[in-house]
């Protein structure tokens, strides 16, 4: 029987927070890793890719469901699997060598043999010359390969990558990306299959042989996209961009709507985890896609391409604009709404008009705010009264960031006001 | 070949063959060896209590006496830093424990040092019957409590700040428990570790120089060092003998720093991830001969080698049994272990509260926390004055970033330096002008902790931004408006840090402070401290307890009530970043 390299079933992860209610993280998850194969997986914030792949690796257990790696049980990092980690997680005080060499160290591999293992791993990578330098040393393009070695001097079976390009700056990545792809091609890597975690939509379609879409809260296997172009793939070419398209379709809109235009989205509850955007931005946003070449209308990757803009900064930007009833997006296309292109004409004073408007009407848990200091005697009320009630429905530093972003807006839009040495909400200076 | 006897061949890597370094380094470290087979003979010399140990005032004797001191203060470092990783690995591994350790570790760091020797030194001495090694013991043990707390609390801080990626990259590659602690956890925590020992052994002098001449139950034991030298010069008024102990502590603190701490501070750099750390600093010539140095490469393969050895004999135990399942968290039992905790400081407080009322009247009590009410007043006037005195000097000196360059290693020289030798200066002159002690004995209090608010205003002032400088220039905000708008706001929580170390010291040197002596004059303010250390002379268990313990009420509710307040300010609202 064909057993598969690495394969999830029904793996849930739930966490426990402060008050005893359980948060469900990722849900019923069953994934299979095949031979040779490299599988990228996308999602927005929250929808749990992160910890997925540290389930995979047996650093997180699941609360329920297996995860096994050729049919061997993974409950703690097994050999045969090696991570590579977002923040190069080296170790300042060894060098590279000393690095590259600390996980042959822990598997008892003697002292020669370690550091002939160790110096082809570095040479592979390309870092020859640098087996003395300290980390700090380095650029961050070069310790992220000192990452590579590090993971591929174990000769590891499966490759699990944590946004391994998204502290590198465009150029970088690519390089490292590409002697990456060479090395798999060519086989020099023993690996036999990689799963990556991704914020990059291109990359992904670049790297992978499946892409994995996830949902948010709680994380869920949405779509799974074969990727079934010849390497090396070029980014302009047509087959590429559609799949860019079909991707970008699936991360901005939600499950159950369609996304046709004119569709009514579904009202969002008071715990909903409202996206990371700062009303410059937003504003911004409505300004450059007013104007020319987009007059009211764009390609989501054409846009992100064209303002620089990267996964994680764009998505939470235009998820406010759907939200609060500025732009709709449908086929990977976003389109400014009558108030959207309202707001675009409008001066500063009318624009925040709009804004307060839209935020009371679209986001509960503004409203919801207004309408307890509008009731309360002194019209005061304590942040962390909201906070609580937010973390019923997120966790702890989710639960701060939204309400942060909601004080913001509702700062702006002069909703209310809030003391930041009291911590306490209130109606003055109206 | 085969090993036919079946030794192990050894294997000279050419990297471990001697070099012209190691006619420097092997000097050094036979010297280091020779110097504390020495004072370990010395210290388990034969004593009974009661006993003169003799002291000379002959400056030629004075070289011996401070290498008693310096392997004082080495013993109690060496303690110190193996108490503090142990602790501080139990309290960052083991919830349970956390729960009595860290607050027991707060307030065992507000319990004035020498009131641990009071309490300790009796029964060190019964621990070593007829050897002098009882008294040393007690003598290292204040040393101790002077610099285990707060290398402690770094140890811990650093323990539980750990990246998470570095953690998840050490279990990804599969290093033990044991392994992961040598080389992920306490590397991680050298750099703050490294610091505060410095910080440690710069307030430790005072102690040192406190904790030699002690006075159980009526009898003086002196132990061979500077502070006894002092002592002795004290009770025969010889102010020049006291000119040569000031003399030679200052060129010992000098030798610690050169030899120990440059060095150290010098190599704990290279545990930081910040590669700014790194830049134009000198490095030290004694680090340059270690590392250098092949010796050191043997030392250091020596002990990687025993490390290794622990952690497969660690690894082996732990395959034989397997309890590898984690085991859940059981509410009911930690619920029970609780209440355990609560019965057991109820309990201990009825018996302590027992103790005192079984000799001491409740009038007593109350006239102790109307001394310690005496000493909070002098503590605070003094930090209020030092304040004035030393807030603008301090600005005005970081204010001109050559000069501040200059006067940093003096100040924290000044610090490191014990106060309590100019104690008898200060006698003289209240003696000679007639002063009431009430008042004139109280700067003595704040003469050695002074220091750190200077030197933190120094430090926060540099941190001023030039942008917020010339953007004050710009807008023309001068005088009292950029006091009160600019640089106070700017320097706050550096200068709070400060105000909390200078407020601390003060407290513990209120013991020796408000009792001061020279020959057989002994001027007294009315105060705590020398409540305590006249309990302390006559030897009366239920009151040095009493003091003791009201102190640290004082001490405690001092922290919690104005410290760490000004301190949750300065950290939330005045911050330059």
């Amino acid at each position: 029987m064909n057993v598969p390299l690495l394969r999830t079933e029904g793996v849930c992860k739930t966490y426990r927070m402060p008050d005893h209610l359980a948060r469900l993280v990722l849900d019923r998850l069953d994934f299979t890793l095949g031979d040779g194969e490299i599988v990228a997986i996308l999602g927005k914030s929250g929808s749990g890719k992160s910890t997925f792949l540290r389930v995979l690796a047996g650093l997180v257990p699941p609360s329920d469901g297996v995860v096994e790696y050729r049919g061997q049980k993974v409950s703690e990092p097994v050999q045969g699997i090696a991570m590579v980690f977002q923040s190069y997680a080296l170790f300042p005080w060894l060098t590279v060598l000393g690095n590259v060499e600390l996980g042959l160290e822990a598997l008892g591999v003697a002292g020669t043999e370690r550091r002939r293992r160790a110096v082809d791993a570095i040479d592979l990578i390309g870092l020859d010359g640098f087996e003395s330098a300290y980390p700090k040393e380095l650029s961050g393009g070069m310790r992220q390969r000192v990452g590579f070695a590090r993971a591929l001097v174990v000769n590891p079976d499966i490759l699990l990558l944590d946004e391994p390009f998204s502290s590198l700056d465009v150029l970088t990545a690519e390089t490292l990306r590409g002697d990456l792809l060479d090395l798999w091609e060519a086989s020099r890597i023993p690996t036999k299959g990689i799963v990556m975690v991704s914020h990059n939509i291109e990359e992904a379609v670049e790297v992978a042989d499946r892409i994995l879409i996830f949902s948010s809260d709680p994380g869920r296997i949405r779509a799974d996209i074969p990727v079934a172009l010849p390497r090396p793939r070029a980014s302009g070419a047509a087959g590429f961009r559609q799949i860019v398209d079909q991707v970008y379709t699936l991360l901005t809109t939600e499950p159950g709507r369609d996304g046709r235009r004119g569709a009514r989205p579904e009202p969002i509850g008071i715990g909903y985890r409202l996206p990371d955007a700062s009303v410059q931005q937003f504003s911004g946003l409505i300004d450059t896609l007013t104007e020319a070449p987009y007059h009211g209308r764009a390609d989501l990757p054409l846009l992100a391409d064209e303002e620089k803009l990267v996964m994680d900064e764009l998505f939470p930007l235009i998820e406010t604009l759907q939200l609060l009833g500025f732009a709709h997006v449908s086929g990977g296309d976003i389109e400014l709404t009558a108030l959207g292109r309202a707001y675009a004409d409008a001066d500063m004073l009318a624009r925040k008009q709009l804004f307060a408007e839209a935020v009371l009407k679209h986001i509960p848990l503004a409203a919801h705010i207004r309408r307890v200091l509008d009731e309360r005697p002194g019209h005061r009320a304590p942040a962390a009264r909201f906070l609580r009630e937010l973390e019923d429905h997120l966790s702890e530093s989710e639960a701060q960031r939204v309400l942060d972003t909601v004080i913001n807006w509702g700062r702006h839009a002069e909703i209310f006001s809030y003391d930041s040495d009291t911590e306490v909400l209130n109606l003055e200076n109206f | 070949m085969q090993q036919r006897w079946g030794l192990p061949v050894i294997a000279w890597p050419s990297r471990l063959r001697p070099n012209y370094w190691d006619l420097v380094a092997l000097p050094l470290v036979l010297g280091l060896i020779a110097l504390v087979a020495w004072g370990g003979i010395a210290m388990g010399a034969h004593y009974q209590v009661g006993e003169a140990l003799a002291m000379s005032l002959d400056p030629g004797r004075l070289p011996e006496y401070a290498l008693r001191t310096v392997l004082r203060m080495g013993a109690a470092l060496v303690a110190s830093l193996v108490f503090s990783l142990a602790y501080a690995a139990l309290a960052a591994k083991s919830r349970q424990a956390e729960k009595i350790l860290i607050p027991v570790l707060d307030i065992l760091q507000s319990v004035p040092i020498l009131g641990f020797l009071s309490i300790t030194v009796t029964g060190f001495i019964a621990l070593f019957p007829g050897r002098l090694l009882g008294v040393e013991c007690a003598a290292i043990f204040a040393i101790f409590t002077s610099q285990a707390w707060n290398m402690t609390f770094s140890v811990y801080q650093s323990l539980r700040t750990v990246p998470l990626e570095l953690i998840e990259a050490a279990r990804m590659y599969h290093l033990s428990p044991w392994r992961r602690f040598w080389r992920l956890e306490v590397p991680h925590a050298i750099p703050s570790l490294v610091w505060n020992m410095m910080m440690s052994v710069s307030g430790g002098w005072f102690f040192v120089v406190a904790s030699e001449a002690i006075t159980v139950s009526g009898q003086s034991i002196l132990l061979p060092g500077i502070g006894s030298y002092i002592a002795t010069a004290i009770a025969q008024r010889s102010l020049a003998a006291i000119g040569w102990a000031v003399l030679v502590m200052l060129v010992v603190i000098l030798l610690y720093d050169q030899l120990l701490f440059r060095p150290l501070i010098a190599w704990s750099r290279k545990f930081q991830g910040d590669p700014a750390a790194e830049a134009d600093t000198v490095r030290p010539w004694l680090l340059i001969v270690l590392e250098r140095a092949r010796l050191f490469d043997l030392v250091q393969a020596g002990v990687l080698a025993v490390n290794r050895m622990i952690d497969t004999t660690i690894a082996a135990l732990a395959r034989r049994r397997r309890p590898a399942v984690e085991r859940r968290r059981q509410p009911l039992f930690d619920r029970a272990f609780d209440a355990v905790l609560l019965a057991l400081a109820a309990a201990a407080c009825v018996w302590i509260i027992s103790f005192i009322r079984h000799s001491v009247g409740l009038a007593e009590i109350g006239w102790v926390f109307l001394l310690g009410m005496a000493t909070a007043a002098r503590v605070l006037i003094l930090i209020g004055v030092a304040s004035l005195i030393w807030v603008p000097i301090g600005v005005w000196i970081g204010l001109r970033p050559r000069l501040a360059d200059r006067a940093e290693p003096i100040v924290q020289f000044l610090a490191a330096f014990p106060a309590n030798l100019f104690f008898p200066a200060a006698v003289v002159l209240i003696l000679r002008f007639r002063l009431d002690p009430e008042i004139w004995l109280s700067p003595l209090m704040i003469l050695g902790t002074q220091w750190y608010i200077l030197f933190n205003v120094i430090a926060g002032t540099t941190t001023l931004p030039a942008e917020l400088r010339l953007a004050a220039q710009n807008f023309a905000v001068r005088r009292l408006l950029w006091w009160r708008r600019v640089i106070l706001p700017a320097i706050f929580p550096a200068y709070v840090t400060g105000a909390v170390t200078a407020a601390g010291g003060s407290w513990n040197a209120s013991i020796v402070a408000e009792i001061v002596q020279w020959g057989n004059t002994t001027l007294t303010a009315t105060g705590i401290g020398a409540y305590i250390a006249r309990t302390t002379a006559e030897g009366d268990g239920a009151r040095i307890a009493l003091g003791i313990g009201v102190l640290c009420l004082y001490v405690l509710a001092f922290n919690r009530l104005l410290w760490r307040r000004l301190y949750n300010l300065a950290a939330e609202r005045l911050r330059l970043d």
